[in-house]
């Protein structure tokens, strides 16, 4: 696998995260060797298996439907950047 | 008494014995951090307040019994990326770094309830992603043992911390040898839980398959009582499971006669040093000398350990990671004028490069047309890891092996390199992969004097086993016994 600007950029604007010109050379040549050496793993033969996602099996867990009061409103925006009238302030994002 | 020569079960024994107050061992430890903590940065936030004004409540508790467990009363400091309600939680980022969680994670709502007093929340690196503890913000941990080298990571603030005696037990995660490592650098015990074990409730995600919070102690029994406090099922984590009540004293024995140890010949392989491999081949002789069976095996599935760990890992973290927004909580950009450049500054500026670098790798492997290449592919390679261990249970009780390649790097010498950083990962991550436990115990010194780890993998929930072998190897040898001259 081969990297290049182009595809780091395309990295940076899937994780909504920008890089100065610099960090962007560095993170292209770092990404390059990662990626080399995480390649060996192609030599790893895996027809057939099954992937597996959890270490062990597990169903969905069901709980019965009560009311309880967890973090409240109030609780939770005291750590908002920006609040007013109980919501999180956004810019504005309609004209 | 000397306060701050006990381990943590002798200084719950103490306080349960009226020799020493909850307040005498808050003074004592507050003091030690004052002085030292200057020097080698392991803690982010002090919380001396909240601590004493649990203290008489909790003397209360143990006056009238109503705290029986052996750990009431002592101490204890937690990684900083596990929610204490009303205490800054930062994940060393300054993307959270004026988080106030409005909750406690389950397991500090299970050793408050147990009496224990949180003393403040350590170092690490950020999001835990790192090996060193330098990827901070909030800056380097220095490595009691030396202080121009690093104490390991990412939970490198939890083992200085208790390798320094500036805290007499510590809370960890571990996603890929996060507890184990530091550990091992700064000669203390680890315990990487199977997954599942210990609810995840409350610790701030990095990778959700792989993260296992444990304790980390002076002495593998601190690690036992610590682990009965914080097992155990939790409705709030779906992926906890019932877990047998879980008693130290039951549990370590200290007699491994007659049990079959298994050291994978792939361990002491390429890279490995000189000083840990010789470490490593001594403490099996302690183990044959102690009446276990202790046999070599072929392991040969190690070499993609790493590739397959940091696939897996970095697509979680990517996915994890895309909460920080800078509206909801954490920080915000002050430069960004639309909701785009909201979360694209507010992200550049608060998170660090190896946050960055992790959360790039992880939408690469998960993108269209590389999905199946890379994320398909290590999920495969997990499978097979959990058979090769499994496979080699058939055979063994446990397995040994070294926790890190190396003894501690000096500070500066991994940042420039970050795969150099991955690979010294290779021992631990695939216990990860697995969701096995492993167990970090001291078991030697490098020529310049920095402790070496190693450590005892074991059956799914099978902690009493290998604690049980550690605590065995820890009463033959005096390497747990060593401490660092502080500066």
């Amino acid at each position: 696998m081969t990297i290049n600007k182009e595809l780091v950029k395309y990295l940076e604007s899937l994780g909504r995260i920008e890089l100065t010109e610099e960090q962007r050379t560095a993170t292209e040549k770092d990404l390059q060797d990662i990626l080399t050496y995480i390649d060996t793993l192609n030599e790893l033969p895996t027809d057939g298996v099954e992937p597996l996602s959890h270490s062990f099996p597990v169903t969905n867990v069901m709980r019965e439907d009560e009311v309880a009061m967890h973090n409240t409103r109030d609780d939770i925006l005291q750590n908002a950047p920006e609040e007013k009238d109980g919501c999180f302030v956004v810019p504005k994002t309609v004209d | 008494m000397d306060i701050l020569n006990m381990t943590a079960t002798e200084l719950g024994m103490a306080i349960k014995n009226g020799e020493v107050t909850v307040r005498e061992a808050l003074d004592a430890y507050f003091e030690k951090i004052e002085k030292y903590d200057g020097t080698y940065h392991c803690y982010n936030t002090l919380c001396k307040k909240e601590a004493y004004r649990r203290a008489d409540e909790v003397q209360k508790g143990i006056d009238e019994k109503t705290l029986t467990s052996p750990l009431a009363g002592v101490p204890i400091g937690i990684k900083d990326n596990i929610c204490t309600k009303g205490v800054k939680t930062t994940c060393s980022s300054k993307i959270l770094c004026n988080f106030v969680p409005p909750y406690n994670a389950t397991v500090i709502a299970r050793l408050e309830a147990a009496g224990m007093i949180v003393l403040g929340k350590l170092n690490m690196d950020e999001f835990a992603m790192g090996s060193t503890t330098e990827t901070s913000a909030t800056g380097v941990t220095h490595n009691p043992w030396d202080i121009n080298k690093v104490p390991g990571g990412s939970s490198g603030g939890s083992a200085a911390a208790v390798s320094a005696g500036l805290a007499p037990v510590a809370l960890g995660s571990d996603t890929g040898g996060s507890i184990r490592q530091p550990c091992s650098f700064c000669g203390v015990a680890g315990l990487k839980p199977t997954y599942g074990a210990v609810s995840r409730y409350g610790l701030v995600a990095y990778a959700s398959s792989l993260d296992q919070i444990g304790p980390v102690g002076q002495t593998v029994e601190d690690c036992a009582n610590m682990f009965s406090v914080i097992s155990g099922k939790d409705e709030k984590d779906g992926t906890s499971m019932v877990y047998p009540e879980f008693s130290a004293e039951e549990a370590l024995r200290g007699d491994v006669k007659g049990k079959k140890i298994g050291i994978p010949r792939d361990y002491l392989g390429d890279g490995i040093s000189e000083d840990v491999k010789n470490a490593i081949l001594q403490a099996a002789e302690v183990f044959k000398a102690l009446g276990a069976d202790v046999e070599m095996f072929d392991m040969p599935i190690v070499k993609y350990a790493i590739p397959a760990y940091y696939i897996i890992a970095c697509a979680e973290a990517c996915s994890n990671l895309s909460r920080y927004d800078g509206i909801k909580y954490g920080y915000k950009s002050d430069k960004a004028l639309n909701l785009r450049d909201t979360y694209i500054m507010s992200r550049s500026e608060g998170f660090g490069m190896e946050v960055k670098r992790r959360i790039m790798l992880g939408n690469f492997v998960l993108s269209s047309g590389y999905y199946d290449a890379y994320y398909q592919k290590a999920l495969k390679a997990k499978k097979l890891i959990q058979n090769a261990f499994f496979e080699a249970f058939k055979q063994y009780d446990m397995i040994l092996g070294p926790v890190a390649p190396t003894t501690a790097p000096k500070i500066g010498e991994s940042l420039s390199d970050p795969l150099k950083m991955y690979l010294g990962d290779i021992y631990t991550v695939m216990i990860n992969i697995a969701g096995v436990p492993s167990m970090s115990a001291p078991c030697g010194f490098d020529s310049d004097g920095m402790p070496i780890g190693m450590q005892i993998i074991g059956k799914p929930f099978c902690e009493a086993e290998i604690m049980n072998a550690a605590q065995a190897f820890e009463k033959a040898t005096e390497y747990h016994t060593k401490k660092p001259n502080l500066k």
